[in-house]
């Protein structure tokens, strides 16, 4: 296959050259859909009688949003999905496994797969070479049971971020930068390959970030070339034959190029209530916070746990300030417990809660009270995102989270570094 | 198809937390009440009198953030027979077309509050009655428009019995 690494991943699974604005019929390797969104899918397939799956053990159905259950009704979705995996074998990921996200890069994506899940952050296994895009619950259902799903091939933006990261400085920084640049709406219907030297050296922990927040851009997919880089990450979770070489070619076709000097680059900060609505923390300091979420898809794995501990060690978050750590999956919980991370966390005053979505959704777990203000590590502002629409969210680093929740108002992490 | 409504306005960046809030997140297996709360995070007055064949009518971005399919499905509940906007979110314009919920391009700076609008799917016309203007939108391509026509996907799979390209 030929072009960019969204063309030769889709053309992959049509079984021949597309060009973007094709409407196609691909093949897909991997569907999942969470307790949000997988009720409305069962019940799209009960009514066409369809309830089947193409392949057990990558139809997945995560319990991740309301994780445990804070209602009758949620409760009640979950049994419903159970159910459904008791019908067809559909795997289950079960309340306190970890955000869907999370766990699609540790076990259950390899590169070049195609990806469909019924959920928005989807995208953030592009991190490992594979075309994963979000979807709405019926295309979801139909892509479980029958194994396909039409789809438009997209045109390509490509990024190329330069440099050496400054001392502070995190890949959340770099996308909440570029979202910034190119508005929520900059990227719609298009794929963003990211590239550079800076990439060539981030890890994929690092990576996954910046994947997961292409659709905060308007992009289908979040896409990256694998290397040495995806190789270890394979390897450190016990599955280093998955990897495969994927990379665009040289004269592949993109809409345009955006370069970005990551040296130049403070950490930043998305004010309420909109991911585009980006400024640089120096110009928010002093905003008091009510409470500071680490965690989410976006940024709760190990490696952030890890940074917000190293800056909160031997202190006390403010008085004023609930600080709440999920982590995203139970192996990051468990290896945050092994090496201290957890305990560092805890002993400061942190709040763990069980691997999950946590208040990310506004379903549990940390809810604001009216005019309160958060800032997370999550990817989502939006009024009403964390379930009170008179709440105020700022987003961030967990660096920043870190050094925003000993301060009790929004802090610059850098003097930590 | 020919569709006839009134116009109600919405700004930018609507997004589906607007739309369907997360709040309501138990209230996704019962449409019919999670619809009763449509839009309200964006305008309140919406959700009570909004009418039979109304059209949402926003600027640019309308539908951005999560996958939520409930969120077109519950404008649709609601008797909204189209949403007009300067731009759609990728997920939501895939979803509405998906339900059968038409979604159309134009400048919607020449529609105000309560204009009475005819809107003429297969020719890419919507002609404000009130104002006596005619605009334009890019055609839906055939593919999605004949999901549409069919009632939305689940629909199209029934009749076709696949998933397919013709």
């Amino acid at each position: 296959m030929k072009g960019t690494l969204a063309q030769k991943l889709i053309g992959e699974h049509v079984g021949r050259e597309v060009k973007p604005g094709e409407f196609v019929i691909a093949k897909v390797d991997v569907a999942m859909v969470q307790d949000g969104t997988g009720p409305l899918s069962v019940r799209v397939l009960q009514r066409l009688g369809l309830e089947k799956v193409f392949d057990p053990k990558h139809c997945i159905l995560f319990l991740d949003h309301a994780s445990p259950s804070p209602r009758k009704e949620l409760s009640n979705d979950h049994m419903l999905l159970r159910e459904f995996s008791r019908k067809t074998g559909a795997t289950v990921s079960e309340i306190g496994q970890g955000v869907c996200h999370q766990r699609l890069i540790e076990t259950f994506v390899k590169p070049g797969d195609l990806v469909v899940g019924a959920d928005s952050h989807t995208c953030t296994s592009g991190a490992l070479g594979a075309f994963a895009t979000g979807m709405g619950s019926t295309d979801v259902a139909l892509a479980m049971a029958l194994g396909k799903v039409w789809l438009r091939a997209p045109q390509t933006i490509k990024v190329v971020f330069t440099g050496e990261m400054p001392p502070g400085v995190f890949a959340k920084d770099l996308i909440l930068y570029f979202i910034g640049m190119i508005g929520a709406d900059g990227a719609t219907y298009k794929a963003l390959e990211y590239t550079g030297d800076t990439i060539a050296n981030m890890p994929l922990h690092e990576r996954a970030v910046l994947s997961n927040m292409a659709v905060e851009a308007g992009a289908k997919a979040g896409l990256i070339a694998t290397d040495e880089k995806t190789r270890e990450f394979l390897a450190e979770h016990g599955r280093e034959s998955d990897f495969r070489e994927i990379k665009p070619d040289e004269d592949a076709e993109y809409e345009r190029v955006i370069e970005i000097d990551v040296t130049k680059i403070e950490p930043q900060v998305a004010c309420p209530h909109t991911v585009d609505n980006t400024k640089p923390v120096t110009e928010v300091l002093g905003t008091k916070v009510n409470q500071v979420v680490i965690g989410t898809c976006t940024n709760g794995r190990l490696e952030d746990l890890r940074v917000a501990a190293q800056i909160v060690k031997g202190k006390r978050v403010a008085d004023s300030v609930r600080f709440l750590v999920v982590p995203a999956s139970r192996k990051v919980y468990m290896d945050a417990l092994a090496d201290g991370t957890i305990q560092t966390l805890v002993e400061s005053g942190a709040t763990i809660l069980p691997p999950g979505c946590g208040p990310c959704v506004g379903v549990h777990q940390g809810v604001l009270g009216d005019g309160e203000v958060v800032l997370s590590t999550q990817n989502r502002n939006f009024k009403g995102r964390m379930g009170n629409p008179k709440g105020l969210i700022y987003l961030a680093s967990p660096a920043t989270a870190a050094a925003t929740a000993l301060k009790g108002e929004i802090d610059d992490p850098r003097k930590y570094f | 198809m020919i569709l006839r409504g009134k116009a109600w306005k919405f700004g930018d960046d609507i997004s589906t937390d607007h739309i369907a809030p997360g709040r309501y997140f138990h209230l996704r297996s019962n449409l019919p009440e999670l619809a009763k709360h449509v839009l309200e995070d964006a305008r309140e007055d919406f959700k009570d009198k909004v009418q039979e064949g109304d059209i949402v009518v926003a600027g640019r971005n309308f539908g951005l953030g999560s996958s939520r399919e409930h969120a077109p499905r519950i404008i649709k509940l609601r008797g909204v027979s189209c949403v007009i906007a300067k731009s759609f979110a990728r997920i939501f314009f895939r979803n509405a077309i998906n339900i059968g919920l038409p979604v159309l391009e134009t400048d919607t700076d020449k529609i105000d509050e309560g204009d009475e609008l005819e809107v003429d799917l297969e020719n890419g016309v919507i002609r404000n009655l009130t104002k006596g203007i005619e605009l334009r939108f890019e055609p839906i391509p055939p593919f999605m428009l004949k999901i549409i026509n069919e009632g939305g996907i689940e629909e199209y799979v029934k009749k076709h019995g696949d998933l397919k390209i013709e």
